[in-house]
């Protein structure tokens, strides 16, 4: 038997977006595969293991059901990593979080038939709502390489620091064009870097699938939309699609 | 335990996208319960939409489905489009096409060679391929990880494309990165045909399965259809426009599954590589017909495990569209749109092939552009209904063989359908 890390990966409710980065990594996860004992896989493999070095939490939990599972890997995981935004904050799941109520969401999906116990479904929550998470690894999808670059350095036994300054940062370096001087509400101000500032890049505004910087410079966000004419709403909503709470304190039209 | 006597229950298959289960029970020889179960979370994304603004519902509904996001996405932005009354360029309209190949062609690779190879040599992963089966592994790599960089180099990214955007692209390619995608596109071609030859030589080992059944795409004069195109099934003398979807796809609740079943003119029907095939084999590509004929699949298919060989056929197919769309596009002026929409009232249904079969959405808008009503009908839903029935014939047929060999040909039987479970369960 080999003495090597026992890594899991386990999804729950989201597209497996994130795993699909781990799978895109290509020949390099076949380098990581020689790193570590991948005992547990379910898309990719057939095979499961009583306990594990680092389990790796993709989606949501949206029903009970799914709280005793996750529990149960969290027993048997002495390191468990959150990744991708869905596990993280609760993601683009959470959306729903935000119409009435559940009765309402059910009925908008499965009409007359929503009553059947097996559609039964709570406000959607992420990892660490159900259980302690070690470290998370945000993004919609997850950034491959910084997926990478974080399970070498668990695996030495540190603690990763992800980048704890705005996509602005990351974005004025490239010298794109700023979208808030084309009327295009940017959240990148707020957003944690960490990915090449990849949307404003090819001319889309950011959304925060990163969630903010520890300590957002909400003075900066607050100026940007009294300068440009936005109301706090306008960027909360923003904020919503990947379930970020920015705190935005202030501002209006 | 006497021999005739069955209990299989597979809690959640593996090597497929999201959580499915198989349960057979059987007493003295008679199947007693076959049954396909879909047990995933549902996400409810119809519910989430609503309230949010028309730019926002491709890049919320492209999460439905890690996978096949670019098809997500591009159905989303052709409902949307056909809502507020938008046309669209003819640059904007290669690069979607050409980006919907790349999709087709990294899901399908992905599914060939690390999920549905494990099953034809009988192991239990793709790692163990890299001691026993290293050369077709590579040549499965190289074709995936090109076609992940041509959906980075047209959408932005790999996965939930950036550039696609309502009425227009977000930034375009450079001609340079257009010609050397081509370049690398004839390049991967014999690796494709090293990775067809693997396959022939292990076909034998796809069970001779037959059950008729009603094939549902998209279909279009001139060419095999993915874009664009009305619906068509063998059961149907005209083609149904797409905006009367509902008319097809019937969807209704079942106690088994979270994900909703369909059927149209039979019990149920199928989608995706082989009823694509099934339907338009005819306008396939030169090399793309010869792979099939290669292949051994020669017209129309009963077998639903030969939607594994459709994939591969599908694979070059997608590649010689991809070289032909940018070589239009090369011939193109290649620039940037305004984003320049007027909001109004209104619905509409977009429909795309994606790899796993046909794909709608339809949206309702108010006058300020905001989504009022939405609705998703998934392919691998479609095809539910399609695994149930031929579970229910397969099981007594194949039950002399053994419990064992009974579930694993049923998890194989699951598997070549490619469904994306999570995504059929949005
Ligand atoms: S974080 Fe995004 S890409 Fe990852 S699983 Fe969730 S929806 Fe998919
Ligand atoms: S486009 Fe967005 S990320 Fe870039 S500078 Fe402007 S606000 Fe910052
Ligand atoms: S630019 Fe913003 S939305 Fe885009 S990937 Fe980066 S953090 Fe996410």
């Amino acid at each position: 038997m080999s003495s090597k890390p026992k890594v899991a990966f386990f999804d729950f409710a989201c597209c497996e977006g994130c795993q699909l980065q781990v799978a895109n990594l290509e020949e390099e996860i076949l380098v990581l595969a020689q790193m570590v004992d991948v005992v547990e896989f379910r898309e990719v493999m057939t095979g499961a293991a009583p306990a594990y070095d680092i389990a790796f939490i993709e989606g949501s939990i949206t029903r009970r059901a799914d709280e005793n599972r996750l529990k149960d890997i969290r027993n048997r995981s002495k390191l468990l990593v959150a990744y991708g935004q869905c596990a993280v904050s609760g993601g683009i799941n959470k959306l729903k979080n935000r119409r009435p109520g559940m009765d309402e969401v059910k009925k908008e999906v499965y009409g007359d038939s929503a009553g059947m116990p097996h559609l039964d479904t709570y406000p959607t929550k992420a990892i660490d709502e159900i259980v302690a998470v070690d470290f998370y690894i945000p993004g919609c999808p997850v950034n491959r390489e910084e997926f990478l670059w974080v399970v070498k350095e668990l695996l030495l036994g540190k603690t990763p620091r992800l980048p704890n300054y705005p996509v602005c940062v990351n974005c004025k370096l490239q010298e794109n064009a700023c979208l808030f001087d084309f009327s295009i509400i940017c959240l990148g101000p707020l957003a944690r870097a960490g990915c090449g500032a990849v949307c404003p890049a090819n001319g889309v505004a950011c959304c925060a699938c990163r969630g903010t910087v520890d300590n957002p410079n909400k003075n900066a966000m607050h100026e940007i939309l009294l300068k440009y004419n936005y109301t706090v709403e306008e960027i909360k909503k923003k904020f919503d699609i990947f379930a970020v709470d920015p705190e935005v304190q202030s501002g209006k039209k | 335990m006497a021999k005739n006597n069955i209990h299989i229950e597979v809690n959640h298959v593996t090597r497929v996208e999201g959580h499915g289960n198989i349960v057979v029970d059987a007493k003295d020889g008679q199947i007693e319960k076959v049954q396909w179960q879909v047990p995933e979370a549902p996400r409810f994304f119809e519910a989430m939409v609503v309230g949010r603004d028309y730019s926002e519902l491709a890049v919320i509904t492209s999460r439905i489905c890690g996978i096949c996001s670019i098809g997500h996405t591009l159905a989303s932005l052709k409902a949307t489009e056909a809502a507020l009354g938008i046309g669209i360029s003819e640059t904007t309209r290669s690069l979607r096409e050409l980006l919907l190949h790349g999709e087709t062609l990294q899901s399908h690779i992905l599914h060939i060679g690390y999920l549905v190879v494990p099953d034809l040599l009988r192991v239990n992963s793709v790692f163990s391929l890299a001691e026993t089966h290293k050369d077709l592994l590579l040549a499965v790599t190289k074709v995936h990880r090109l076609a992940n960089e041509l959906c980075d180099i047209i959408g932005g990214r790999t996965t939930h494309p950036i550039r696609a955007r309502v009425g227009r692209f977000s930034k375009l390619p450079e001609k340079k990165e257009l010609e050397e995608l081509k370049s690398r596109l004839k390049d991967i071609l014999p690796d494709l045909q090293k990775i067809a030859e693997t396959i022939k030589a292990l076909a034998d080992n796809f069970p001779a399965f037959e059950r008729e059944t009603e094939y549902l795409s998209l279909t279009q004069a001139g060419e095999y259809a993915f874009y664009g195109g009305d619906c068509i099934t063998n059961d149907i003398a005209e083609t149904i426009p797409v905006n009367r979807y509902r008319e097809i796809v019937n969807e209704y609740v079942v106690p088994q599954s979270t994900a909703k079943f369909g059927k149209f003119n039979r019990d149920s029907f199928m989608v995706g590589a082989l009823a694509r095939y099934n339907n338009n084999f005819r306008q396939l590509t030169s090399l793309s017909t010869q792979a099939a004929e290669m292949l051994g699949l020669k017209g129309i298919s009963y077998n639903p495990f030969m939607n594994n060989i459709a994939q591969v056929v599908e694979c070059v197919f997608a590649v010689e569209k991809s070289m032909e769309h940018i070589d239009r596009l090369l011939d193109m002026e290649l620039a940037l749109e305004a984003d320049k929409i007027e909001v109004k009232a209104g619905s509409g249904v977009g429909a795309v092939e994606v790899p796993r079969g046909i794909l709608f959405h339809e949206y309702e808008y108010d006058d300020r552009g905001v989504c009022i009503k939405a609705n998703c009908v998934i392919p691998t839903n479609l095809n539910h209904n399609n695994i149930q029935l031929d579970f229910e014939k397969m099981a007594p047929e194949f039950m002399e063989l053994g419990p064992d060999e009974l579930r694993f040909y049923l998890e194989m039987l699951v598997r070549a359908y490619d469904p994306c479970i999570s995504c059929s369960t949005h």
